[in-house]
């Protein structure tokens, strides 16, 4: 037993708390702000040792730089794929699942089939697929890689929505039955409404999922859609690597993330916490 | 001409039978219970009305038209849920305009409507709240006023107080009776609480195991049970059942004792009966027998006092009796006295078929 009063072991163990969130936080937050400093320096910050640990003066070059060579652009494609694949995803992904969870579609295994096309490892199927697409004039398309990222996402929206449809109260849409809504407009006006956290949170994570891929853009895209994380390897060579534009990029690229779960915070932490997996 | 007409309905879940063969007709205005222990159907029976479940097989007619296979919106229903069923994102307003505004009712209309529900269930100052901000009784005023803000032919009602508290739960009854005497709709309420369904009911109907065992008035089915399970399911304290061998005047008791009918009843003496006696119809002995009573000593083995009345069990023909005396009749264990039956109101039963004779 501590002889101290017991306010003051407290006041000690939170300090100590404190400073183990602390170290954590600065070990698994300094590569993000080395990124961020990066792309704000000079040719020569960059390479100065001993390291600069702040730029003297933020300047803009490194981006200019992306925006007037048009390499800017494939954050642009890589917005228009995760965004419009998503908003299919979740819409056919979301009435699925309701299939699924009120109607017992295809009973119990269905679902279960469903979730184990996600474990394939996307890299069996890329090359077979080329192949494909190159039949179908589909590779270096939009409509192709929407349609490729709907389709991989689709097993996890219908996973995760089934399981917030059921935490659902039958009742309620028993109820919306009787008042005179179609199944639709119990999908729309009460299901919706009511997953509406868990339909954010598992929006986020499909959008997240398009917006990190790397293996099929490489594959099935050229020039037309060259998506952002396609874009940085680019900066790789052979000689040297390009850092400013690195980072440029990266940041670029982390941007419209942070920020989609900055707004969604609200939503993903209920829509996680929900207990949507279950079996 | 009836709202409700049901002819030969059946329900299978798989292998489990839970409707068996049901045919009811309600008519036009009238408050109709289903009411029963759990799993006797009743529920289902209600579900199947509203359409939330199909029927295996007979017909479901609604205001003379055959709905069997009618969509629930259908039907020209509204329903009231056990567990309210309120849309938690929308508040009181809004709960209760959902019906009127999934109809496409014009605003005014919706506006009049929710306002005059809302002042009949003493919740319009309730109507900007939400859901979570309200107390169960609240909640449940809501589901209510969700559901008369309707125009519906029938009015459904699934076990709407069993999650109240027991004073609540009899300020809402009065609110349901009052709110159908100034509707005169008719009205199908389900419940397992034979309190419930006889201070509501117009009509009474009686399940067990997915068949309907009796139906008639609270009174008839409290005075003339047809069945031993209806006798003892209906009043409280319970109807107590004593085993007897019928005798030529009446009844006799596996102690000895010698109760007369007054009445004749078909009875073969020596037969095996179980005699059925109603504890409100057991007094103390008083200066004079009353015309078909019988006095019977007994001893009393205890006694709970409800305020006005006092439960008193008591030793008889082989088994415990509980009778009903008024407050300050007997107030301690081991009291020997002598008590009054109502000869009048027993009933007997045939122990094989469990029919009352």
């Amino acid at each position: 037993m501590s002889a101290l009063p017991f306010h003051r072991r407290h006041g000690t163990r939170l300090a100590l708390r404190y400073l183990i969130a602390l170290v954590l936080v600065v070990i698994f937050v300094f590569p993000v702000y080395w990124l961020f400093i990066i792309s704000f320096k000079t040719p020569d910050e960059i390479f100065a040792s001993p390291p600069v640990w702040y730029p003297q003066s933020i300047q803009f070059a490194n981006y200019r730089v992306l925006f007037k060579d048009g390499d800017a652009a494939t954050v642009g494609n890589s917005l228009i794929l995760a965004s419009v694949s998503t908003f299919f995803a979740m819409i056919l992904g979301t009435m699925a699942a309701y299939s699924l969870a009120r109607f017992k579609t295809g009973g119990e295994n269905l679902a279960v089939w469903i979730i184990s096309q996600r474990m394939m490892p996307p890299v069996a199927i890329v090359f077979p697929l080329f192949l494909l697409y190159v039949w179908l004039g589909w590779v270096d398309t939009y409509f192709g890689l929407i349609l490729l990222y709907t389709a991989f996402s689709l097993p996890y929206v219908i996973w995760m929505m089934r399981g917030y449809i059921e935490d659902i109260p039958l009742e309620l849409e028993e109820s919306a039955l009787v008042d005179g809504c179609t199944r639709w407009e119990v999908l729309w006006k009460v299901v919706l409404p009511m997953a509406r956290s868990g339909l954010f949170a598992t929006a986020v994570f499909t959008f997240i999922f398009a917006w990190n891929d790397f293996l099929f853009a490489l594959v099935l895209t050229r020039t037309e859609v060259t998506t952002y994380t396609v874009q940085v390897t680019h900066y790789f060579g052979g000689q040297s690597n390009f850092w400013a534009k690195i980072a440029a990029m990266s940041v670029l690229g982390t941007i419209p993330v942070f920020f989609t779960v900055a707004v969604m915070q609200r939503y993903l932490v209920r829509g996680i916490s929900m207990g949507a997996v279950k079996g | 001409m009836s709202d409700l007409k049901i002819t030969k309905l059946h329900k299978h879940y798989g292998a489990f039978h839970a409707v068996k063969g049901i045919d009811l007709d309600v008519p036009e205005g009238e408050f109709t219970v289903l009411v029963g222990p759990s799993g006797c159907g009743k529920s289902t029976l209600l579900r199947t009305i509203a359409g939330l479940e199909e029927a295996s097989s007979g017909k479901v007619e609604i205001g003379g038209r055959d709905v069997t296979w009618a969509r629930p919106r259908d039907r020209d229903i509204a329903m009231v849920f056990q567990n309210y069923a309120l849309y938690p994102y929308l508040n009181v307003k809004d709960n209760i305009a959902f019906g009127l505004r999934a109809r496409k009712f014009a605003e005014p209309e919706v506006e009049r409507r929710v306002t005059r529900a809302a002042e009949m269930l003493g919740i319009a100052h309730l109507l900007a709240r939400f859901p979570r901000e309200l107390s169960g009784g609240q909640r449940q005023r809501v589901a209510i006023g969700r559901a008369i803000v309707r125009d519906a032919i029938l009015y459904l009602f699934d076990e709407p107080l069993s999650n109240l508290d027991a004073q609540l739960r009899d300020d809402m009854r009065v609110e349901i009776k009052r709110l159908h005497q100034e509707m005169g709709r008719t009205m199908i309420y389900v419940t397992h609480d034979q309190i419930e369904a006889m201070t509501l009911a117009d009509r009474i109907v009686l399940l067990r195991d997915g068949m309907i065992e009796q139906q008639g008035s609270p009174l008839d089915l409290f005075e003339r049970p047809a069945t031993r399970f209806v006798a003892g399911f209906l009043g409280s304290p319970k109807m107590n059942f004593i085993p007897a061998t019928a005798t030529a005047s009446g009844v006799k008791l596996t102690d000895g004792t010698e109760l007369a009918l007054p009445a004749a009843r078909p009875l073969k003496p020596g037969q095996a009966v179980v005699l059925g006696l109603r504890p409100q119809y057991i007094a103390m002995a008083g200066p004079t027998l009353a015309p078909g009573h019988a006095r019977v000593p007994v001893t009393i083995e205890l006694v709970q006092p409800t305020g006005s009345r006092v439960q008193a069990t008591m030793p008889l023909g082989g088994t415990s009796i509980v009778a009903e005396l008024a407050a300050h009749d007997v107030s301690r264990p081991g009291e020997k006295t002598e008590i009054d039956i109502d000869m009048t109101r027993a009933v007997i039963i045939d122990p094989e078929t469990e029919k009352v004779l």
